[in-house]
């Protein structure tokens, strides 16, 4: 499974372990204070956080949490009110969506984003974006370069599809793949844009019982191979207490509870909030 | 590596290219052997024009997805700039080919500094807004140039916005005259380099579709949440297919102005931008080879049609609307498959009755 890599690959995956090594302990995200009103409405308040360079953690709380509104702040789709996001240590404050990816944040979608017009392998293209080294006048010209790159391109969107078992699909239209098939195509395009952190919000969403057993394994297998962070928002909570290393639990916008998967199990605030009262179970 | 959607593209950009050559080839045949009607003469290189304009349009609408209105206003500011570059340099550069490339270059330029100008504002709108913002300056590119006086004499070339301002030298001659527009151009615009125009656009839509910036762009219309998620500047890509589509209307206009003795802003009206719009939808929403074939196809009709007089538009607009049923509506769609199960059936029916008869 992870044994042919491209030179390409190899890179990035040394390039992650030496920043894990150069940094030490520097948070791939490091958030502060963060808050965010929509008019008179306050959505989320006082979200404090922070991943390490190879941590699994897990987002949850009920419906109506405020859970993806986490998400849109920390890509910058909406400017927060309050607080700060540092990524690998650099505030993203007024920064576009675009920008704070380029500084290593991916993400994926609940309501699935894919370029439906487009086959699984162009999608996976698109993602690698502003990997691909060749100029304006190179693609116009059909020069050299172009060549080069789309061939580079080729190969290596071709791994990460293989790499998440989608080798088969690389020439079907995104629109009519599969449901669970469209949630990873989408995780493969936000690792192609070579993020060092991944945001998965309700990956296993409309997955059965077999596709999710086998999401956990790959988002394991993602963080062991490119040894980047994933922070994830799921309300399957086999997956949530399996995978993660690190859950908060927000509700009404709020850190309600913060710890190992061990600890929000038996922690009360959260079965009360979240999981229901004991007496009903 | 085999890539099965690349071959498939690679194919129909191959077809494209061989349509355009193959017909240039039999028209250039005709035309030289006299074997074109004098009136099918003219039309040749309007219908290449047009095919430029219908090929650029399609990058910003179908490909980009943006619906522009304003894409005779390009047009117009290549037209103009092409006619007074023709005229400046009528004496100094004596070949005719050089002095028509050197318009079309400056038109073109021009026309993308333009776009690029008015991409600017307008691109942060989008969908009906964007629309009606595109129109308006259309008409504003228009109104500019209906109002400009050119002359040139001795002393160099003058530019105003009244007749009075320009003062000419004994010997000075106007180049434009405002609402009057450009007289007495000397038409040096060529079929062979109209079809050079439409390779260049080809050359130059086509790789730009079939790239890394081309992805961008799609993935922009596609869905432009995600696309900014994977690090696409969105506004900057948006104004490259502007900008590109822009230019390459200038250097159309530029051709279409100098193949005519004269030449007057009206003609770069509202209703130019929705006839190559129309070319562009009727031939299919990024559709290159569709854009090209609706056009000589849309460009012809009302010509053809011109004996019937009056009825004329009346029989173009049925032929828009039969067209757009046959292809968008999907019970027409269904109707025609149909018939094509039927017509398979009676030959299958057919085969087997030859088959026991054989039997």
């Amino acid at each position: 499974m992870a044994e042919k890599y491209s030179r390409e690959m190899v890179e990035v995956i040394s390039k992650n372990l030496h920043r894990q090594q150069d940094l030490g302990k520097v948070p791939v995200l490091d958030v502060r204070n963060l808050g965010i009103d929509f008019g008179g409405l306050t959505a989320v308040d006082g979200f404090n956080m922070t991943i390490g360079p190879t941590e699994i953690s897990g987002l949850i709380g009920p419906n109506g949490a405020g859970k993806t509104t986490i998400f849109n702040l920390l890509t910058s789709v909406y400017q927060p009110t309050r607080g700060s996001i540092l990524v690998n240590g650099i505030n993203t404050k007024g920064m576009t969506t675009a920008k704070v990816n380029r500084l290593g944040v991916a993400r994926t979608f609940q309501n699935i984003r894919l370029f439906t017009d487009m086959t699984a392998l162009e999608n996976v293209k698109v993602g690698m974006h502003n990997s691909i080294k060749c100029g304006f006048i190179s693609s116009l010209l059909r020069l050299p370069p172009y060549f080069k790159a789309e061939k580079e391109a080729n190969k290596r969107a071709m791994e990460l599809l293989d790499f998440m078992g989608l080798a088969d699909v690389a020439d079907t239209k995104a629109g009519s793949l599969p449901y669970g098939v469209q949630r990873r195509l989408e995780i493969v395009r936000a690792l192609a844009t070579n993020p060092s952190i991944i945001l998965l919000d309700e990956p296993a969403a409309g997955m059965n019982p077999t596709e999710t057993e086998e999401l956990m394994h790959q988002i394991r297998r993602i963080r062991d191979t490119f040894q980047i962070a994933i922070f994830l928002i799921e309300h399957d909570m086999n997956l949530v207490m399996n995978v993660c290393e690190g859950i908060v639990v927000v509700n009404y916008g709020r850190i309600i509870a913060k710890g190992t998967p061990e600890q929000i199990k038996n922690d009360p605030a959260v079965i009360e909030a979240y999981l229901g009262k004991k007496e009903e179970e | 590596m085999r890539i099965k959607n690349d071959r498939k593209t690679q194919l129909t950009n191959f077809l494209t290219y061989a349509l355009v050559i193959v017909a240039f080839v039999i028209l250039q045949y005709m035309s030289e052997g006299k074997m074109l009607t004098k009136s099918m003469q003219g039309y040749l290189i309007p219908i290449c024009v047009y095919i430029v304009l219908a090929v650029s349009l399609n990058l910003v609408v179908g490909i980009s997805g943006e619906l522009s209105l304003g894409h005779a206003g390009f047009m117009g500011v290549g037209a103009f700039t092409g006619v007074i570059i023709a005229g400046i340099f009528r004496d100094t550069i004596d070949n005719e080919i050089l002095r028509l490339a050197l318009s079309m270059v400056c038109g073109g330029v021009l026309a993308g500094v333009a776009g690029f100008v008015v991409g600017i504002p307008v691109l942060r709108l989008r969908g009906d807004y964007l629309a009606i913002v595109t129109l308006a300056f259309g008409e504003i590119l228009k109104n500019i140039f209906g109002n400009l006086y050119v002359g040139k004499d001795i002393n160099g070339i003058q530019f105003a916005f009244s007749s009075e301002a320009i003062k000419l030298a004994e010997g000075g001659k106007m180049i434009l005259k405002g609402p009057m527009g450009a007289a007495g151009i000397k038409k040096i615009a060529t079929f062979p380099v109209a079809f050079v125009l439409i390779l260049i656009t080809l050359f130059v839509v086509l790789n730009l579709i079939n790239s890394k910036e081309g992805r961008a762009i799609k993935a922009i219309r596609d869905n432009r949440i995600a696309a900014e998620s994977v690090g696409i500047n969105v506004t900057a890509f948006k104004l490259k297919a502007f900008v590109t589509s822009a230019f390459l209307a200038g250097m159309a206009g530029a051709l279409f102005a100098l193949n005519y003795s004269s030449v007057n802003a009206s003609q770069f009206n509202f209703n130019t931008s929705i006839n190559i719009l129309v070319f562009v939808v009727l031939g299919g929403m990024g559709n290159i080879l569709g854009s090209i074939i609706s056009t000589t196809v849309l460009y012809l009709v009302p010509e053809l049609l011109r004996e019937l007089q009056d009825y004329r538009m009346i029989i173009y607009a049925i032929v828009l609307i039969v067209v757009m049923l046959v292809t968008w509506s999907p019970k027409v769609k269904q109707m025609i498959q149909v018939v094509q199960v039927r017509i398979k059936d009676l030959f299958k029916k057919k085969d087997k009755k030859g088959g026991s008869v054989n039997g």
